[in-house]
């Protein structure tokens, strides 16, 4: 089927152009996000990033702007279009779940699904629920529901409106920590068993270096960063760089496992190199998400010998940058294509004569695995 | 029992009057009340002003405007006329209007209560999942604004059955078609009938109790209006 909309646009992916100017606060962004795979927008309070999720779901009437999905426009302020909300095959997971108090679980999640015509239905009933494993709820009222419980619902109920983009906003937010743990493995599911993009509207880290393909930045209404997840997070001139805890992502591939160590071994991309880390054995081949944080990561300039640190891989310093304590400094090092980030000490720089290019070891004390 | 026939029949037309009237507030009160609820329009402070004329106006003044609007030379009753319909001032129809006019405020204001309850999140999810947003009115507003329209519909009856200066401005005094209980029950006190009077008033007094009673109990902790 020909559709000239689509044609017109031509893109795969999500091309955002928003301003909406209120009294006390102005979004201005120009956004290009995949269109699979999960795009966190993350920024402090009052960053904008819930009313740029608002925007794509057309919640902002004032939003002026464009807004295309995959090839269809939702909105164009200039040629006169824009998509109400219910004719945007959207899924929107609020903060508080928002389930309708007067209808039961079951009444709840078939809420939209009974909406969406059946030929363009793409998630069922089953799948939704198995997925997020609410199954014995079904029949309960929303306001009976624990709050992780009553997110679950509001997961499955988006998703059982057959989004083609789904829109997260801190859907974790309300939660306690346990209710956190709770759900985060059901949101790693989505991402990876259902092919639908995700926006997801986050202020918390860890959830995002947990979740996140590609990272928007967002400060005081505008983007100050956008960009894959594994450069964004290792770019010294943002603000991320600068946290105590800050951390890169290193995607590989599971290579092997010793099971005597239960060391599993994961091969970076275009590389020799591996890392390992103590961890209960992945599928062979699977991709693996780990996480190094920039104050785990030393730098040698000979191969240390005799090391209890099972994680040394051959590096070259990019570029370094003043880290926000004045006495360290943040380096860049590229090991063959993946980036990771080292926070040493200013007098470290000057004895090891760090520079742009000169190459290094990357000794790695401690990697964690994401999924 | 001291009840004759005119007394059956001011109830009979009484009860006619209030149910008529509260069905029509419920159609007429739900759009504005809803209005109300989500505008932002500057006219939001005026028209709800308006709106609760009656609840401050006396009777006799809502009804003078009435009569002379509705009568033979006021611009409804030329456009009554126009029609072929007549005028309305001393018939039953006259009556209900004169009635959904004062008894407006008492459905209106319960109303847009329950809406400005519901606020706009279950709207925006419901919007969320592909339902427009009459279908959104329908299935998400009208359920959870139920014991808005429970009340509203009540107090819309209840207070309709009270209403005295109105009716006896714009309907008269005419047995069957305008005398509403407590027309009757004026006249019966007019006449010395205290027997009557007071069945007719006691009743009146037991049924807005039962009424009362029954709003309270449904939600004890909150204020009517």
């Amino acid at each position: 089927m020909h559709d000239p909309a689509a044609a017109a646009a031509g893109a795969v992916g999500i091309e955002a152009r928003f301003r909406v100017d209120y009294p006390d606060f102005a979004l201005d962004v120009d956004l290009r996000l995949p269109g699979r795979g999960v795009s966190a927008l993350y920024g402090h309070s009052g960053s904008g990033k819930t009313t740029c999720l608002r925007c794509l779901a057309g919640l902002e009437p004032a939003a002026r702007g464009r807004l295309s999905v995959n090839g269809q426009v939702w909105l164009d302020t200039q040629a006169g279009i824009a998509l109400p909300t219910h004719r945007r095959p959207l899924g929107y997971v609020f903060q508080e779940a928002s389930l309708f108090p007067h209808l039961t679980v079951l009444r709840n999640l078939q809420f939209g699904l009974k909406r969406v015509p059946a030929a363009q239905r793409r998630v069922d009933l089953d799948q939704a629920v198995e997925l997020l494993g609410i199954g014995h709820l079904l029949a309960r009222m929303p306001a009976g529901l624990s709050g992780g419980e009553r997110q679950r619902v509001g997961i499955a109920r988006a998703l059982l409106a057959s989004p083609r983009l789904l829109l997260m906003d801190e859907p974790l937010a309300s939660l306690d920590v346990a209710r956190k743990q709770e759900i985060l493995p059901y949101l790693e599911r989505l991402h990876d068993e259902l092919d639908i993009p995700v926006v997801y509207v986050s202020h918390a880290p860890q959830e995002v270096v947990r979740l996140a393909d590609h990272l928007v930045l967002l400060e005081a209404g505008r983007a100050i960063a956008s960009g894959p997840i594994a450069q964004t997070l290792a770019r010294l001139d943002l603000p991320l760089a600068m946290a105590e805890d800050a951390s890169v992502v290193v995607s590989g591939t599971v290579a092997e496992f010793d099971p005597a160590y239960r060391l599993m071994s994961v091969r970076l991309p275009g590389s020799a190199s591996r890392l390992r880390v103590v961890h209960a054995p992945l599928p062979p081949g699977s991709t693996a998400r780990l996480a190094v944080k920039a104050r785990d990561v030393s730098v040698a300039l000979a191969r240390p010998q005799g090391s209890s640190i099972v994680n040394v891989i051959p590096v070259r310093v990019l570029d370094m940058a003043p880290a926000g304590n004045p006495d360290h400094i943040l380096v860049r090092l590229d090991a063959d294509g993946t980036l990771l980030l080292a926070r040493i000490t200013r007098y470290s720089r000057d004895q090891l004569g760090l520079a742009p290019g000169v190459p290094a070891w990357a000794q790695i004390k401690a990697v964690s695995v994401l999924a | 029992m001291h009840l004759d026939s005119s007394d059956f029949a001011a109830i009979w037309l009484t009860v006619q009057l209030a149910s008529l009237t509260t069905l029509l507030l419920l159609v007429v009160g739900t759009p504005i009340a809803w209005w109300l609820a989500r505008t932002r329009s500057r006219l939001k402070g005026p028209v709800g002003a308006v709106v609760a004329l009656p609840l401050v106006l006396p009777p006799t003044v809502l009804g003078f405007y009435l009569l002379v609007t509705m009568g033979p030379h006021g611009p409804v009753g030329q456009a009554t006329q126009a029609l072929g319909l007549g005028v309305l001032p001393f018939t039953f129809a006259g009556l209900v209007v004169g009635s959904v006019i004062y008894s407006l405020p008492f459905v209106v204001q319960p109303l847009q209560n329950a809406f400005e309850a519901i606020g706009t999140r279950p709207l925006e999810a419901a919007a969320t999942l592909r339902a427009s947003p009459r279908d959104c009115f329908f299935s998400v507003v009208l359920p959870l604004a139920r014991p808005g329209f429970i009340t509203a519909g009540i107090l819309g009856f209840a207070h309709t059955v009270g209403e005295f200066g109105v009716v006896l401005m714009i309907g008269g005094n005419i047995e069957g078609r305008t005398r509403v209980v407590s027309v009757q029950i004026y006249d019966h006190v007019e006449a010395l009938e205290y027997a009557q009077a007071h069945w007719l008033a006691g009743g009146m007094v037991a049924f807005s109790f039962v009424v009362l009673l029954l709003l309270y109990t449904r939600r004890r902790s909150t204020p009517l209006w």
